[in-house]
C-alpha cells in the first residue's frame, strides 16, 4: 500500500502544528468559536450531540495493520474505548476533548494516516472498492489512481472553498461494490478495446435530501488525462455551482438543473481548455505510486480445499468469504453487525485483534467498507477456519455478509445534532427479529440501510429497504422505502406510504419480507421481487 | 420553561446552568429568566463554554429535564449505550426516550 514521500509527511506534520497553535489559540481566547469553527472543521473535528466528534480519514478504505492498532490507541487513550466506522470508510471517534485533538493529530501522523478534509465543502476522502488488489473482476486495482486523486484534491487551493462538500469514489470492476454512481464524481477504471486503461467518468450522483444518480459524463478518459478531467470538472461545478441555498449547492443540482448534456459541453470546453498546462502527473509520478500497491507474496500451488466439518464454520464460509483473484486466496469480510449489536462500532480490543489478524493473515492489510464492515483481503484458504476461530472467540464471526442484519445505520440521534431520530435502535431491534441465521439466508441478499436524517448518511435511498427517521412533531417517526441500490444496478428507493412508529416500522420490515417470501420466483432476491411486481403487493401487505 | 445549555468548551461535554455555574447533569438546571443574554455573554467570553442556547423544558418529579427528544438524548447520552449515560437521580430516566 502507499507509503508517504517526505512531501506528504511534512504537509500532515505541519497541519498537526498548525492545528495545535489554533486549538492553544482558541482555548486561551484568542480567536472566537465563530473564527475557530471552519479552522477545527477542516481538521474533521465538529462539535456532535454529546462532544466533539472527531473523522479520521481512511483513503480509500486501506488500513495496514499498525494503522489499525493505532485507532485502537486513541480509543482506548482519547475516547471511550470503540470507534465508530462509517459509511464514507472512515473512523469516528464520539467523544474527543478539544485539548487532546493535537495530540491526537500528532499521533495519527506518526502511522500516515490525518482528518485532514474530512468535513468542510473540499474534496473529501475518496472512496473505493474494499475488494480493490483482490477481486478478479476488475481490470486495475483501483487504489493508485484514488490515490493519484487524493494527491491532487489535498490542499489543492482552488477547491478548498466549494459551493458544497464533495466526493469522488474510484472503483475498476463492472460489480460496484462502493455505490460510485451515487457519488458527486465516480469513476469506473476500465480497458478501451485496444486495451488501453482509462476512467469512465460519472458526475451528479448523490443521496442527501435529493437523491440523484450521476449520469455519464465520458465514456473513457486516457488514464494519463485523469487529474485534468477532474479538474475541468471541478471547475465547471466551482464556476456554475449554487452558493445562495446549501440544499441546491452540490454537483448533482447543478447537473440536473443545467441538463446532463450542457453539463458535458461546459466540462469538455474547460478539459480542452486545461490541455497543455501541465495538470496531470508526469507518467513517472503515477508508474511511482502504482508500484506502492504492487501485489504481495503471493504463494502459487496453494490448497484449494477447505475444511467445512464444523457447521458454525461453513455457515460463515458460504456467507462471509469471497472469491479471490489468485488460487488458494480468499476474501474474508469481518461482520461488525452483531445481532443486536451497533453497526459498524468496534471497541479498542476488537481493533486490536483485527490488526493482528490482519499482520497475520492478510499481508498485514484490512479495509474498511462502506458497508461497516472490515475486510481481510487476501487470506490463504487453508488459514480461514483458523482465522474464523480467532473471529468466532472474539464475537467477530457474524455469518450475515449482504443479509437482512448486515444493516447500514448512521449514528442517527444517539450521537448526532443533525439527525431528527435514532437509527441505532431501529437497526438493532430488526437484527434481533430476524436473528435466526437460516431465516436470513433463506431472505437471501437484502441490503437494509437506515439514516436518522434526510441527510442519508445511512444510505436509505440505496437500500433495497430503506428506513428513514423523521421527527412528527417531536416524536420519532420512520419512513418506509423499497428497491434502491447502491451496486452496478443503481435505482433510488420509493417511500411505500405513511410512516410507522419505532416498532411499528419493524413490523412493516416483517411484513414486506413476507410479501416478497410469498411471491417470489426463482432465485429472485428482495430488489428483484419489487422491480417485477412494483409498489402495489407491498403497500397493500402494508397499509390494507 | 427555558433552561441554559452549552458545551464546555475544552472537553465538549454538555453542561447545564445552574444560576452561577455549569453542571453536567440537567437536573441541576435552572429556569433562566430574562438575563439569559447575559449569562451567555459572560460566559462566552469567560472561554467556558461554547454554543450556547436555551432549551424547552419542565419540571417533573425527578426535577428538569428538557422536552425534545434530541435534548433528553444530549443531557443523558446515547439511548444505546447505557453504560456511558449520565445517571440522572430519576430511577426511570432509562424510560425516559425509549
Amino acid at each position: 500500500m502507499y507509503k508517504y514521500d517526505s512531501f506528504d509527511q511534512q504537509m500532515v506534520d505541519t497541519r498537526v502544528e498548525e492545528f495545535r497553535d489554533q486549538v492553544e489559540r482558541r482555548l486561551a481566547g484568542k480567536i472566537t468559536e465563530d473564527q475557530f469553527k471552519p479552522l477545527r472543521l477542516k481538521n474533521g473535528l465538529y462539535l456532535q450531540l454529546h462532544a466533539y466528534m472527531l473523522r479520521v480519514a481512511v483513503p480509500y478504505g486501506t488500513l495496514n495493520s499498525e494503522q489499525m492498532r493505532m485507532l485502537a490507541h486513541i480509543a482506548r487513550k482519547y475516547d471511550r474505548g470503540y470507534g465508530h466506522f462509517t459509511t464514507r470508510q472512515n473512523i469516528q471517534y464520539n467523544w474527543i476533548k478539544l485539548e487532546d485533538a493535537p495530540d491526537i493529530l500528532a499521533d495519527l501522523a506518526t502511522v500516515e494516516m490525518h482528518a485532514i478534509q474530512t468535513s468542510g465543502n473540499c474534496i473529501r476522502n475518496i472512496s473505493s472498492d474494499q475488494y480493490a488488489g483482490a477481486a478478479a473482476d476488475e481490470v486495475a486495482d483501483p487504489r493508485p489512481y484514488a490515490e493519484l486523486l487524493r494527491q491532487w484534491s489535498s490542499f489543492h487551493p482552488e477547491f478548498n472553498y466549494l459551493p458544497r462538500k464533495f466526493k469522488f469514489a474510484v472503483i475498476a470492476a463492472d460489480e460496484d461494490r462502493a455505490a460510485m454512481r451515487l457519488h458527486d464524481i465516480g469513476i469506473q477504471i476500465v480497458r478501451n478495446d485496444a486495451g488501453e486503461i482509462g476512467a469512465r467518468y460519472y458526475a451528479g450522483g448523490g443521496m442527501g435530501r435529493t437523491p440523484m444518480i450521476a449520469p455519464l459524463i465520458r465514456e473513457f478518459v486516457p488514464i494519463g488525462e485523469l487529474v485534468s478531467y477532474a479538474e475541468a470538472i471541478l471547475r465547471v461545478y466551482n464556476r456554475y455551482g449554487r452558493r445562495d441555498n446549501k440544499y441546491k449547492a452540490r454537483i448533482k443540482i447543478l447537473v440536473h438543473e443545467m441538463g446532463a448534456e450542457k453539463f458535458i459541453e461546459e466540462v469538455e470546453a474547460e478539459f480542452v481548455h486545461l490541455q497543455g498546462q501541465n495538470i496531470d502527473a508526469p507518467a513517472a509520478e503515477l508508474e511511482r505510486i502504482i508500484a506502492h500497491f504492487e501485489e504481495p507474496a503471493f504463494e502459487s500451488g496453494l490448497s484449494e480445499d477447505i475444511d467445512r466439518t464444523d457447521p458454525d464454520f461453513a455457515v460463515w464460509l458460504d456467507q462471509n468469504v469471497d472469491a479471490h483473484k489468485r488460487p488458494g486466496y480468499a476474501i474474508a469480510t469481518i461482520s461488525l453487525k452483531p445481532a443486536g449489536g451497533i453497526p459498524g462500532d468496534a471497541s479498542s480490543a476488537q481493533m486490536d485483534l483485527m490488526a493482528d489478524l490482519a499482520e497475520q493473515f492478510s499481508f498485514d492489510e484490512c479495509r474498511v467498507t462502506h458497508s461497516q464492515n472490515i475486510v481481510l483481503p487476501h487470506v490463504r484458504k487453508a488459514d480461514l477456519y483458523a482465522l474464523w476461530q480467532k473471529l468466532d472467540e472474539a464475537g467477530l464471526a457474524s455469518p450475515n455478509l449482504d443479509l437482512i442484519s448486515d444493516i447500514i445505520a448512521c449514528p442517527g440521534l444517539d450521537y448526532c445534532s443533525l439527525a431528527n431520530a435514532r437509527s441505532i435502535p431501529v437497526a438493532q431491534k430488526i437484527a434481533k427479529r430476524f436473528a435466526d441465521i437460516d431465516r436470513q439466508k433463506e431472505l437471501g441478499e437484502l441490503k437494509l440501510k437506515i439514516s436518522g436524517c434526510i441527510n442519508a448518511c445511512g444510505h436509505h435511498h440505496a437500500g433495497h429497504i430503506g428506513i428513514l427517521g423523521v421527527d412528527r412533531k417531536g416524536t420519532e417517526n420512520y419512513q418506509l422505502l423499497l428497491g434502491g441500490s447502491g451496486a452496478e444496478d443503481v435505482s433510488l428507493a420509493k417511500i411505500t406510504g405513511p410512516g410507522f412508529d419505532e416498532d411499528g416500522i419493524v413490523d412493516a420490515i416483517e411484513t414486506v419480507t413476507d410479501v416478497y417470501v410469498a411471491q417470489r420466483e426463482d432465485d429472485e432476491r428482495f430488489v428483484d421481487t419489487y422491480r417485477r411486481l412494483g409498489m402495489a403487493p407491498f403497500k397493500e401487505a402494508l397499509y390494507g | 420553561m427555558k433552561i441554559l445549555t452549552g458545551n464546555e468548551l475544552k472537553s465538549g461535554d454538555v453542561v447545564w446552568w445552574t444560576g452561577y455555574n455549569w453542571s453536567r447533569h440537567v437536573s441541576d438546571a435552572i429556569e433562566v429568566g430574562d438575563t439569559v443574554d447575559q449569562i451567555i455573554a459572560r460566559e462566552i467570553a469567560a472561554r467556558t463554554v461554547s454554543d450556547c442556547y436555551t432549551v424547552d423544558a419542565e419540571r417533573t418529579d425527578a426535577g428538569i429535564l428538557p422536552l425534545h427528544i434530541k435534548e433528553k438524548i444530549r443531557a443523558t447520552g446515547p439511548t444505546v449505550r447505557p453504560d456511558l449515560k449520565i445517571a440522572p437521580p430519576d430511577p426511570a430516566a432509562g424510560n425516559w426516550v425509549i
